[in-house]
Parts: structure tokens; sequence; C-alpha cells
């Protein structure tokens, strides 16, 4: 396959999960914000939403002061910001034209079907249109998507690039969205534990659908250590850090048995997955959960150059 | 002025054989039934992706050419006829290429100008000596035709660089047989789903001689953001061969190479689907972000075929058309098929007379213009038009031919009213390599604009199925 077709596929998985992460920020943002919060308003919730997306300096220097619903436009509808909903769809959309057949055409409708909407979406005045209904579209689109890619497409190289630029960005944008409630609590430490910190806590599970899947995994009190072990060393969560580099991992073992030689890249995946398996939930505390998240965020970044490296920059010999 | 067309469905009140089973189809078709027909095809265009990107002008980036079920039907016989003066004229065109670019023993016997070849824009001299594998030089030739009556065939150009729009010649066909199959059972219709296959068949046949066991053939496009790129993804996905952008591409130890995510992979046989000018930013032009550095040399030294070759163009220039009955007769010792239309170079000065004082009845266009813009249509232009065009033509004449006014052919076409005559063309896709091929069939295009002579889908055209019946 051409390393620009492998490059493109990549984006297209990569840039559809954006969209997603994106929505499901938007979401905590605006359950946290309808919380009463204790004396700092939701302008710094907002502001974290931002720094945890990697866009608060773009909406700074566009709109200033985070109010909410400029930042739904930014986050959803604006192309200057390259991680809104609409500048991921659009660039999915233009990723999957260029590579059109080496998609099914149930992909290529998925995909092709969102951006025809979202166009609509745009065309809609603002005051009919619901946040909860702009991100519920958002993650229903990317679920037909993801539904398309499982049921139709051969699993070849192809398949694997998809699923790779899926599970190296959900690995990221998991720790982000985690990171997201360590800004929130950072001011005042003295509400660990309070009933705030965990209504916290639950919209976080909840903005990744995984409330209820937490209740029958876990049961009991909603914990800091539990929710920790949850999103990040639980291989039965989804979106789990385990989970995401697991799949990376087994998308780059496939690669590697396909093409008979090994990369740096599928090394670098053992590894991590080896080290969350070793890690307990003590230890992440230990170290500080922002800590931890930031250095897995910089080894994902890491792995993914390593994976440009060997299969995308056509540089490989 | 009320010129005679000839309707190619009905002669003198009397259905001509070829359509007589249409008649049926379409007295049968309800209007509903016609609409919904009608949006049951444009959603199909639209979900396989056959639009036409056109970038930068606002609105839909994403448009369809209109597509008129209404087929358009050969018989055989005439089928035949017309497949005898394509290839003649396909072979001429190539035996031209190969003589400017070797010993120009046309020239030498006066037949042709040497100004007209070796002055042209698109006379390559880089590729001057050189013999391509199989003295092939055009792979695909486009011939225009124009129909003015029951036997009379006119070729309005030759396409002899990178034709385009034979992805609807073969997509119109899949949703004509997906949406009216009865049609088909009733028809014996032959089929052109053949093409991709004899395409592959054809570069594949062309591979240089250092190419040892199956050639590896590539399509190389100028990217996403060209109009025509759904044609090349499209015919790339149908011969099983990869598509590639310049940046896809390098040369290294007198080969080309692709970059692939298992290394480099050699590649034998370029069909490019970009101009000369963007081949090969070392031999061409330095700034362009298009081509391969080095191309040039590893196809003159045999390590790739380019096709079509660099320098084809020379052979489908409007000035050089004039003499193509001279090549076939030259170099084949046969009388053309296929008539030219006759034609005045404006850079001749007896010729600019004749046009300046019968602009009103005359079509003029550029030399090197394409698309149907920078055309005068005498009969319909307004004299403020054809004033503005003469400054233009006189400021400029050797930039300008002129040819008589065609009384087009016309086939039934579905408009808003209901069935109605509109003007059509004909570009069937003639492949040469070790053989020469043409698949029975071809791009119609229709001119949908009432009265309009101009069929090209810049201009308000659209594209039909062209049926050829079996005997």
């Amino acid at each position: 396959m051409l390393s620009r077709t492998a490059d493109n596929l990549y984006w297209i998985a990569r840039y559809m999960e954006r969209a997603e992460t994106t929505a499901r920020l938007l979401e905590v943002g605006a359950r946290i914000a309808l919380m009463p919060s204790a004396g700092h308003g939701y302008r710094n919730e907002w502001d974290s939403l931002l720094r945890a997306s990697g866009t608060a300096a773009g909406f700074a220097q566009k709109y200033g002061d985070p109010v909410q619903r400029n930042i739904e436009s930014y986050l959803f509808f604006d192309r200057d910001n390259p991680s809104s909903v609409a500048s991921c769809i659009e660039r999915a959309r233009e990723n999957a034209r260029i590579v059109r057949t080496a998609l099914t055409t149930q992909v290529w409708d998925a995909l092709n079907t969102a951006y025809q909407e979202m166009r609509q979406l745009e065309r809609t005045a603002r005051s009919e249109l619901e946040l909860t209904q702009i991100t519920e579209w958002t993650m229903r689109q990317a679920a037909m998507m993801r539904g398309a890619i499982d049921a139709t497409m051969l699993r070849n190289d192809g398949y694997d690039f998809l699923g790779l630029g899926y599970a190296l960005e959900r690995a990221d944008s998991t720790a982000r969205l985690m990171d997201v409630k360590y800004y929130v609590l950072l001011p005042r430490v003295d509400f660990v534990g309070s009933g705030l910190d965990n209504y916290q806590w639950q919209t976080l599970l909840r903005a990744m659908s995984a409330h209820r899947a937490f209740h029958w995994a876990y049961g009991g009190d909603i914990t800091a250590g539990k929710i920790a072990h949850f999103l990040i060393l639980n291989p039965q969560c989804p979106r789990s850090l385990v989970t995401a580099t697991s799949a990376a991992m087994g998308h780059l073992d496939r690669l590697a048995r396909g093409y008979g030689h090994h990369t740096s890249a599928q090394q670098r995946s053992h590894a991590m997955l080896a080290a969350l398996m070793e890690t307990t939930v003590e230890d992440i505390f230990d170290e500080g959960l922002h800590d931890f998240l930031s250095r897995f965020v910089r080894e994902v970044g890491e792995l993914t150059v390593l994976v440009h490296d060997a299969y995308l920059s056509g540089e490989a010999r | 002025m009320a010129t005679e067309y000839f309707n190619e469905m009905y002669e003198a009140g009397a259905v001509r054989a070829p359509y007589a089973r249409l008649e049926d189809w379409t007295r049968a078709m309800p209007a509903e039934f016609r609409q919904m027909k009608q949006a049951e095809a444009e959603a199909l265009f639209r979900r396989i992706g056959i639009t036409f990107a056109v970038y930068g002008e606002g609105g839909d980036p994403d448009r369809l050419i209109p597509f008129d079920m209404f087929p358009r039907v050969f018989t055989q016989s005439e089928w035949r006829r017309l497949e005898r003066g394509v290839k003649q004229r396909a072979r001429a065109l190539n035996a031209f290429l190969l003589d400017v670019y070797g010993r120009g023993e046309i020239i030498r016997a006066g037949r042709i100008p040497a100004r007209l070849v070796y002055q042209n824009e698109a006379y390559e001299r880089a590729a001057a000596g050189f013999i391509p594998p199989r003295g092939v030089y055009s792979h695909i030739v486009g011939v225009d035709l124009v129909r003015t009556g029951p036997d009379d065939f006119f070729v309005l150009e030759d396409n002899c660089r990178t034709p385009s729009g034979v992805s609807y010649m073969l997509e119109n066909r899949e949703i004509m047989m997906r949406m009216f199959p009865a049609l088909f059972r009733e028809n014996r219709i032959e089929p052109v789903d053949g093409y991709p296959d004899l395409l592959r068949r054809t570069l594949a046949s062309v591979a240089p001689a250092k190419c040892g066991g199956e050639p590896t053939v590539v399509i190389l496009t100028p990217g996403h953001f060209n109009s025509a790129y759904y044609e090349h993804s499209f015919l790339a996905d149908l011969m099983g061969v990869e598509l590639v952008e310049g940046a896809d591409l390098f040369v290294e130890g007198g080969f080309v190479w692709m970059r692939t995510t298992e290394g480099p992979k050699r590649v034998d046989v370029i069909y490019r689907r970009i101009d000369d000018a963007f081949l090969d930013p070392l031999c061409f032009r330095p700034e362009s972000m298009l081509g391969v550095p080095g191309l040039m040399d590893v196809y003159r030294s045999g390590g790739v075929t380019i096709c079509s070759a660099p320098g084809s163009g020379v052979a489908d220039d409007k000035a050089i058309y004039t003499y193509v009955p001279e090549m076939i007769r030259f170099y084949l010792g046969e009388e053309p098929v296929l008539q030219n239309v006759p034609t005045w170079q404006c850079g001749r000065t007896d010729d600019l007379k004749y046009v300046v004082e019968n602009l009103c009845d005359l079509v003029v266009k550029e030399v090197h213009g394409s698309g149907g813009y920078g055309m005068l249509v005498g009969p319909r232009s307004t004299s403020e038009q054809i004033e503005g065009f003469r400054a233009r033509l006189l400021a400029d004449p050797g930039n300008y031919i002129a040819q008589p006014t065609l009384a087009l052919s016309t086939t039934p076409t579905f408009v808003n009213e209901g069935i109605a005559p509109r003007h059509v063309d004909l570009r069937p896709y003639c492949l040469v390599g070790e053989r020469v091929e043409l698949v029975p069939g071809g791009l119609t295009r229709v001119a949908l604009t009432e009265g309009s002579l101009v069929v090209n889908s810049s201009q308000g055209g659209g594209v039909k199925d062209t049926w050829v019946l079996a005997e």
C-alpha cells in the first residue's frame, strides 16, 4: 500500500475520533457548568476544558473570555479551530475522498452522510440547536462510521491503519479528558472527596458513556481510585488507556506479521502496555494523576512519531 | 436561419431502426416515473461519488454532470465504420509522432510545414530522438466526433494527451443497467465494461525492456483538488493499480520507485494524468511541485514508460488537425474513413480575410483552447459579441482557427417539458499498445440548452449512455 494511502486512512480515523472527543468535552463542560461551583463560577471550568483540548490559546485570541456560547461555537463549528467537530469531520471526509477506493461504499456513505448533515447543521439557526443535540449527533456519526468499518472492511493493512489511528487518538483523548478533571480540581485541593468532587467524576464517566458500565464493573461508592482504575487500567473499559494501548499494539503486530518485518513502533507499544499492566492505582496517585497523564500523553506522541517513520512517511527502507 | 438537423431517432416522420424499441419504452413511461428514475440516478451518482469537483468557485464543490437517461444508439454497421475510422486515425497520429520525433519524413516530403511542428509549443525537444516501447506515443486517443447525417461523421478534434471522461462512459452504463434492466434484455447491447481491463493490458504491453516479469503500472494524478480526480481514482480502482501523486514517486539508480508501507517498490509504466510541463521539475518547470525530479532521465534511458509519451500533444493541436487526412494517406496509404471539418487557419492571410468577412456563420476557436472556453459560435452570437471577438481575432490571428457551423445531429433527450431533440457529439476512446483496440461505445455529450451546439460540461452540457447494438 502507498504510504500516503496509509497516512490518509490513519488520519480519517484520528479525525473521527477527535471529533467525538471534542463533542464529549463539550458535554463534560456543559454538565459541569450546570453545577453551582462554590465560588469560581463556570469560567474556570470552561477554561480547563479548552486547555485539555489544546485549544485555549486559539480561543483566547479569537474570543477573549471563555463564554459558553462562544466555546460551543469554537469547539463545534469553527473552522479556525483545527480540533472543532466541523473541522475534524471535514478533514476526515477529505482524506476519505482521496482514498475513496480503499474504503467500502458503506464506510464512505457513513462519512459522507456525516459531512452532508453537518453542512445542514451549519445552516441551521444556532437558537434552534441544543448543545446535547449536536454532541449526540456527533457521537452517533462516529458510531455509524465505526460500525461500517467493523462490518464491511476487509481485514487487510488498510484496516490496521484505520485501527491504529483510532487507538492512538483514543489513548491520547482519554488521558486528556481525565486531565480536565485535574484542572477543574486544581484550585481547591480540599474539595477532594466532597460531594462536588464525586459529581465531577460522575460527569466524566457520563461523558465517556461509561457511567452505567462503571457501576456494573465496580458497584458501591464512586471513588477517585476506582475511576482512575477503570479509565486507566481496566481492560474491560473500551476507552481505558490500557485498552487503547493494547489495540494499537494489536494493529502494529498484525502489520509487522503481514509485512514480515518488525518495527520500533511495535516494540515501543509492547513496552508501553507492559508498563501499564504493572502499574497500580496507588502508583498513579503517588506520581500524581496529572503527572502520570502528561507522561502518558507524551509517550503516545512518541509512539505516533515511530508509526509515522515506519509506515506513513514513505522514507522507510 | 432554418437549418435542418439530422435527428438520430426520427427520419422523415418514421422511427429509425436502432431506436425502434426505445419508442415503446418512452411511450409507456409516465412523467412521475421518469422523475422518480431521474432522482434515483442522481442519488446513485452521488452515492458512488462521481462528482466533478470544482474548487474555488463557491457553491457545492461536488457537482454532478447532468445525466440524461435517454440513450444514444448506434447500429452495428454504423459502429463498424466509426471503429475503422477511429482506429485508422489513432494509428496515423502515432505514426506521425514517431516520425516527427525521429527523421521527420512527412516534413521532408513537404506534406506538413516544418514550422507547424517544430515551432509548436507542444513539441517536446526533450523527447526528440527517443523511441518509446513499441513506438507508441499516444496510448489513449480520444476522437471527438459529430454527425450531420445518416452517413456523415466529422472529426472535430483529436485528443492524444490524456483524454478524460471515460469514467462517465462506464458509469452511465452501470447506472442504466441498474435502473432499466428490462431495456438491456430487449435490446442486445454491446458491453463496454471491458475497458479498464483492456486499458491495463495496453499499458502493461508497453512496459520498458528493462522490466522483468509482470509490470507495475500506476496512474499519476495531480491530486484530489483536480476536477478529474474522481476519474483517476475510479480507473485505478478498476484496473487494480495504485493511484500516485508526484510526491509518492522518486528516482534512484536509474529507476522510478513509489513509497509504500513496505518500502520502495519499482514502477514500470506511468499512466500520467498531468501535463508534460509538470512531469519533471528538472526538465520542465523548476517551480512545479507536482512532478518527479529526474523522471525524464529515467524515461529516456528506458527505465520507465510514460503514457502518453511526453510530447504527444503536438499531434492533437488544432493547427495540425488539418493535416490528419494527409497523415493517413502518407503513413498508412489509405483514404480517411472519417472526414475532417474544413478548417481555416486564421494565421494565413487569405483564410483570415474569409473568416473576418463571415464571422456570423462560423465557429472560431483558439488553437490551444479547450473546454468550450474562448470560442465564438457565429450564428448564435449577438453582433456585439461578434465585434468583440473580431477585435481579439485581429489582434492575434495565428491563435485562431475557424470552421463552418456544423448542423450537429440531435437525439431525443428528457427535458422539463417531456422529450425534445438536443444536439450531441461522441468521444470514443481508442487504446494503442501491442494492439489497437476500441470498446464498442464512448461518451455522448449532449447540449441540454435548447438550440445550443456546445456540449462541454463547463457550458451546461450533460452526458448519455451510448449503445452499440449487437448484430
